[in-house]
């Protein structure tokens, strides 16, 4: 790089702050995660030690490692899927000619985004509420017993699902919109023509023509899936029997709560390796 | 059958809408009734008498209003700081040429699939060092710089024809000067829609802060209405004034802006 150059100077700033407040962090983690980083060592660095796998050894016979794997990837692989689908059904329906504000209705769908989570959290409490909730009266009027939403072990992931579905819906909606009005409208004209009826004008050209739209919904969805924290946070705290802690929030606990940072930095970057190897399968999945 | 048809999409539609619709209004709802008022059965969907007891108590004996201005002044130095490093990068990343600049680009672009969390235990020690944790220091900080926002204004830029600042050079201006009075009120819808995307993300933030700020006094609205969870469990009707209280600045903010809001989700999403 030319120190002269102007362009140098634009991006230095920035770069400078990424490269101090989010790589260097990053590496470090990495290199944290082979040491026994812990409360002491805060105090007293002479104490750290190099441990070499140790960490990654612990978490494989860790029970609760195993539990939080097998969680985060319940959601991400019921969740995501779940919530890309109902984007793509509200995207097809705002998008459909014969809607009467379709404005209005894109910009409902697109409420819960923008909403803060703890607030949220909050509300949905309470609609799980197993004796008070709205959905467990809901369920009585039609006849079905009432469920513990988040106090049985079964149910306490889906409800997560659920409300997780119900507050994000609206981003990827918003984006399939995008790709379905990109496609052009002679597309549909000649499978009319060719005698093909809506689903099939569906199957042969929509879908295909949303593609891309498809790839970077999938992985954004999926990243953010993996990435679960707030959500038992707030809402179960992992529980009940730890069938809701997912793995950032055992680093959250592991690190912030204990301050076994080596271990937590360790959880951290299997769920880093993980979201990298997804990422590149999704892209080597789709490549045309 | 056309009829028919419109029907059936627009009741689905209006099923939809009200679902989402639901669990906020209720909030408003409970947020209004009188303690303990939500907890019969069948729960019951509107006020019987209207109150606002619950949100005097949240002023008068909760402090909200310090948690109110707590993230309003983090929202907004981070919105603001973050507005200046990454425009100046998004641009040059578009309109400037130097040795590496694609190279480095895409090395940001790949970047973004890196969860936040795997750089929080470092940056929470690292910021310790600099003496920024439990000050608005350890949120502002890290928050200056996000390679959505460089990406974001990057892909607007481009946009801007090559002729118009060649023109500019020729006349002798510098590329300071150029991007001050040429580029930038070019760029300025997208800097709206980032200004929303980043003011939006640093009120909504719940993780971090709850990790970095220790002392209630500095504490978010968001993890401030979290310890109220835990504490006033009981107290349903305080809880959800305090949540209405924490959605009202947003919503309000994305309902003016949101057609910036709108197109800025969409040119982030549309592949190069």
């Amino acid at each position: 790089m030319r120190l002269g150059s102007p362009g140098v100077w634009f991006v230095a700033p920035a770069l400078s702050l990424l490269t101090v407040f989010f790589f260097a962090p990053v590496g470090a983690a990495l290199l944290l995660s082979f040491t026994d980083f812990d409360i002491y060592a805060l105090g007293d660095l002479s104490s750290l030690r190099w441990i070499g796998l140790g960490n990654y050894q612990q978490l494989s016979s860790s029970l609760q490692f195993w539990m939080a794997l097998r969680n985060t990837g319940y959601f991400v692989v019921v969740g995501g899927p779940l919530s890309v689908a109902v984007s793509l059904a509200a995207a097809l329906l705002v998008n459909h000619r014969l809607v009467r504000w379709p404005s209005v209705f894109r910009s409902v769908f697109f409420v819960p985004v923008v909403t803060t989570l703890v607030a949220v959290a909050v509300v949905w409490r309470y609609l799980y509420h197993p004796r008070y909730g709205f959905l467990n009266h809901a369920l009585a009027v039609v006849g079905i017993a009432p469920v513990d939403w988040l106090g049985d072990p079964r149910w306490a992931m889906p409800s997560i699902i659920l409300m997780a579905v119900w507050k994000n819906f609206g981003f990827n909606m918003i984006v399939f919109v995008a790709g379905l009005q990109s496609i052009p409208r002679r597309l549909y004209e000649a499978a009319a023509i060719d005698g093909a009826g809506a689903f099939r004008q569906f199957l042969h050209v929509t879908l295909p023509a949303l593609a891309p739209t498809f790839l970077f919904v999938t992985i954004i969805t999926m990243i953010g899936h993996f990435q679960l924290f707030a959500e038992p946070y707030l809402m179960t705290q992992g529980g009940p029997a730890d069938s809701t802690l997912s793995l950032g929030l055992l680093m959250f606990r592991e690190g912030f709560r204990w301050w076994n940072v080596g271990y937590a930095s360790s959880i951290a970057f299997v769920l880093f390796a993980l979201i990298a190897c997804a990422t590149w399968l999704q892209l080597r999945l789709r490549k045309p | 059958m056309n009829r028919a048809a419109a029907v059936t999409v627009n009741a689905a539609l209006a099923a939809l809408a009200a679902v989402t619709l639901f669990p906020l209004l209720w909030m408003l709802s409970v947020s209004l009734m009188p303690a303990n008022a939500a907890l019969h059965l069948p729960p019951p969907l509107l006020p019987e008498r209207l109150t606002l007891e619950h949100y005097r108590t949240l002023f008068a004996q909760l402090d909200l209003a310090r948690y109110l201005a707590n993230s309003s002044l983090l929202a907004i130095a981070v919105t603001a700081l973050s507005l200046v490093f990454n425009t100046l990068a998004g641009y040059a990343f578009a309109k400037l040429r130097f040795a590496g600049r694609d190279r480095l680009f895409r090395l940001l672009l790949a970047a973004m699939a890196i969860p936040g969390q795997v750089a929080m235990l470092p940056l929470f020690l690292l910021l310790k060092q600099l003496g920024l944790i439990n000050g608005y220091g350890g949120v502002i900080v890290p928050g200056m710089a996000g390679i959505f926002g460089i990406f974001l204004v990057r892909q607007y830029a481009l946009s801007i024809p090559d002729s118009l600042l060649e023109a500019a050079r020729i006349d002798g201006a510098g590329e300071l000067r150029i991007f001050l009075s040429l580029a930038l009120p070019l760029l300025s819808p997208i800097l709206v829609t980032l200004a929303i995307f980043t003011f939006l993300g640093a009120w909504n933030d719940f993780m971090w802060p709850l990790i970095v700020l220790a002392d209630s006094e500095r504490h978010t609205l968001p993890v401030a209405l979290a310890n109220l969870m835990g504490e006033h469990a009981l107290d349903t009707e305080l809880m959800m004034a305090g949540a209405v209280l924490t959605l009202l600045p947003v919503l309000a903010l994305f309902l003016a802006l949101q057609r910036y809001y709108v197109e800025g989700l969409v040119l982030g999403s549309v592949k190069e």
